[in-house]
């Protein structure tokens, strides 16, 4: 049988115990409300993300000859899969994403420039991709024209997701070629941020390219790739944040199904009427759909499958759709104390719905794997 | 033949294929399996069982059972690597059947050497089918309230009771049901007991479906003496000798939705019965975004069938439940139906069985009996309803009303 969906080695089985220990104990959910207190700006505690480079998450996707630790990317999205359990706010996907385009597509020059910081997690880096209400790549309108020897970046990027503190923007362009991308210093000169306040907590900015000048050694790759290069990035990226998003959904189902043991009303546990107990069994059935597609599309990436874009598809879609409706349903079964502030309900509420929308949203993808199956 | 299960890997292979090379006919390579014993799929019959009864010598078809059971005595591996030379060769196990399927793995856990000897043999080799007597008209969805009576005559059992949904009753040559042995407790008074459909007192009636035919029975037992070692088990154990049963009918049920989905390539039916526009995309934007929800789902679903075949290669225990399997794989199925009769518009509306479907093509008579067919795949194996109390109560320990 041709096996789409491996078993973890013993290596990932330890990484990802080791994750979840570490996010039960140094990233309960008081950490997100810490950070809605106390680094709204940032968009994630930066005491978090250094244990996290500590301990060589940051390093991840990238090969042991590029300087990183070579786990793949299967290993990535089990990290996530924990993080996204307790809702964990850190630049880790971001970051892992303009390595992968470092790796893919960077010259020599270029990965020796960033990729140590990034893999050491001194720097973290943010993909300066969305422009319009939806994600839309091929749209792509901020322009880049040739200025001199270098280039000449004009434009407005927004939302721009773990903008906050981004020692390095990977901004997609228009050229006279088509669609490249740049390599641009948060503090360039003419590159300006301006936060913004998301429903998720997270540090997304608008940041805007006024003037913008950047040398010629900016350009990633061949001027006329970026788009397929930015693809094959954004594949990355999505099949991953899939992985986070299951890992929100996992564990806002298993709070749920406590609540619906413990909580009494007409003297009975609501968990024992069967309005409730087919409910939860549908969702238990949405979630296993896509932690297969999820673990398909990451070990698609692993194997270089050319069906890759589409699984990555699939993984976001039924990721965006299986969290939401998690979520919604966790709200809605814990009644009016699932409304409150004060409950965690809420908080994976909103998550879903910015992950959702983060990298293409359920509708985006599910016209993207109509279109690459033919129809 | 020779025994090949002790050879190495590289050498089990080379005979694998050496055999297949001189025993497959060329014209049945790429053609389906059989999904029951009953049904003649496509291919020259004679080929068939030609194929059929060379197959039925090495007990590939039950390929890890014990030899002396008329199996394989293959190792997981070992029927693996034949699974993957039979797809390689475009050949396929010609035998299937209930009896294969779900009484075989239950009568190896729970039957005696005896009745191991005498029945596993003939079913491994696809000569005598088997049919379910467990449903009743009273007992569908609570099977446990089944009242066939079966009392104790001394040297025999004595049957009496009507049974129902008995796929396949009128060809079968044996039956596995379940009857009552006592009244004092509802699961504890059942007992699993295996029939000869030749006895006397056994009569079988098909009953017609929806979709114009069927293979579905009413089975009616009067004064049914039944010898005293066909009961399997423990008196009044039953009913967890039965449960085993239903266990692996929903695992190969819901593997079987999966395996029939793919024969229908709905993008294609969608293209030529809906067209499409100047980009190639389907015209009907609003029945493309629900086609692409299905595939979707159907994606999914296949996967999740991988994922559980991996994790139980592996010896994980399989994190998908067989009830959530069962749901999922029955309503990837009945979305397809009602996916393909949409697409198919007035063609659909083809009845085939009085003037064989004058102005409807095979195709479009088969989709539209496919679409009635599989309203019953929410019902049978335990309806979706059972499959979901199951799921809450077992899986996700929710507590009872």
């Amino acid at each position: 049988m041709n096996v789409h969906v491996p078993i973890p080695s013993d290596e990932q089985a330890m990484l990802r115990d080791m994750a979840a220990g570490w996010v039960r104990e140094r990233a309960p959910i008081a950490a997100l409300r810490q950070l809605r207190r106390e680094h709204l700006e940032l968009g994630f505690d930066p005491a978090l993300y250094r244990d996290m480079a500590a301990m060589g998450w940051a390093g991840i996707v990238v090969p042991e000859a590029d300087g990183g630790f070579g786990f793949g990317h299967a290993s990535m999205g089990m990290l996530a899969e924990e993080l996204g359990r307790n809702l964990v706010a850190s630049p880790l996907i971001s970051a892992a994403m303009v390595a992968d385009a470092l790796v893919l597509g960077g010259n020599a020059a270029q990965k020796q420039e960033w990729l140590p910081r990034l893999v050491a997690g001194e720097a973290h880096a943010a993909l300066a991709l969305e422009e319009g209400t939806r994600h839309d790549p091929a749209a792509t309108a901020l322009t880049a024209r040739r200025d001199g020897e270098g280039w000449l970046l004009e434009g407005i990027k927004r939302p721009v997701f773990d903008a906050g503190g981004a020692a390095l923007l990977l901004v997609a362009a228009r050229t006279a070629e088509g669609i490249s991308l740049f390599l641009c210093p948060g503090d360039a000169p003419g590159v300006s941020k301006a936060p913004l306040r998301q429903i998720d907590s997270r540090g997304a900015a608008t940041v805007t390219f006024t003037d913008c000048r950047l040398p010629a050694t900016a350009l990633l790759g061949a001027g006329d790739q970026g788009l397929s290069l930015l693809e094959q990035v954004l594949d990355r990226g999505r099949a991953v944040l899939a992985a986070e998003m299951l890992g929100s959904a996992q564990q806002a189902f298993e709070t749920t199904i406590e609540y619906l043991k413990t909580r009494v009303q007409f003297d009975q546990p609501i968990g024992s009427f069967q309005a409730l107990q087919h409910r939860a069994a549908d969702m238990l059935g949405e979630l296993e759909l896509t932690r297969s597609a999820v673990q398909a599309a990451l070990a698609a990436v692993d194997a270089a499958d050319p069906d890759m874009p589409r699984l990555a598809s699939l993984a976001k879609a039924l990721a965006g759709r299986t969290f939401r409706k998690v979520a919604q349903e966790m709200v809605q079964m814990h009644g009016g104390i699932g409304m409150t502030d004060e409950h965690d309900a809420g908080l994976y509420l909103k998550r879903a719905q910015v992950a959702d929308m983060t990298w293409g949203n359920l509708a985006y993808h599910r016209d993207r794997y109509a279109r690459l199956s033919g129809i | 033949m020779q025994d090949l299960s002790a050879l190495t890997p590289d050498a089990f292979r080379a005979a694998l294929r050496e055999w297949l090379a001189a025993h497959f006919p060329a014209s049945l390579r790429g053609l389906r399996a059989p999904t029951n014993g009953h049904e003649q799929p496509p291919g020259p019959p004679e080929d068939l069982a030609a194929w059929k009864g060379r197959f039925a010598e090495t007990g590939w078809a039950a390929p890890c059972w014990p030899q002396r059971y008329g199996g394989g005595g293959l190792s997981a591996a070992q029927a693996d690597m034949l699974a993957e030379e039979l797809t390689a060769a475009g050949a396929f196990n010609p035998i299937a059947g209930l009896g294969l399927m779900m009484l075989g793995p239950t009568l190896l856990e729970y039957g005696n050497e005896a009745q191991k000897l005498r029945h596993l043999p003939p079913i491994a080799r696809g000569e005598l089918q088997w049919c379910q007597g467990f449903s009743e008209p009273g007992a569908g969805s609570d099977l446990a309230a089944l009242r066939m009576r079966c009392d104790d005559m001394g040297d025999h059992w004595l049957l009496n009771g009507q049974k129902i949904w008995t796929s396949y009753a009128h060809h079968s040559d044996w039956c596995f049901a379940l009857a009552r042995t006592s009244t004092e407790k509802k699961q504890g008074g059942i007992s699993f007991l295996l029939v000869d459909m030749k006895t006397p007192g056994i009569e079988v009636r098909p009953i017609k479906l929806i979709n114009g035919v069927s293979h579905f029975c009413e089975t009616f037992f009067t004064d049914v003496k039944v010898p005293k070692d066909c009961l399997v088990g423990e008196v009044n154990g039953g009913w967890s000798v039965g449960k085993r049963l239903l266990q692996h009918e929903r695992a190969s049920l819901s593997a079987l939705r999966g395996a029939n989905t793919q024969t229908w390539d709905l993008t294609d039916i969608a293209r030529r019965y809906c067209g499409t526009d100047a980009q190639g995309r389907l015209a009907d934007a609003d029945l493309r975004s629900r086609l692409a929800d299905h595939l979707l789902g159907e994606h999914a679903y296949r996967l999740t069938l991988e994922r559980r075949a991996a994790e139980e290669e592996a010896g994980i225990t399989p994190s998908t439940p067989v009830s959530t399997l069962k749901n999922i794989g029955s309503q990837v199925g009945q979305r397809l139906g009602e996916l393909a009769v949409e697409m198919l518009g007035h063609q659909s509306l083809g009845w085939a069985n009085d003037d064989h479907g004058v102005g409807y093509s095979d195709e479009e008579l088969e989709l539209t009996s496919l679409w009635l067919h599989s309203k019953c795949y929410t019902i049978y194996g335990g309806s979706q309803e059972v499959q979901n109390n199951i799921t809450a109560r077992r899986e996700l320990d929710l507590p009872a009303a």
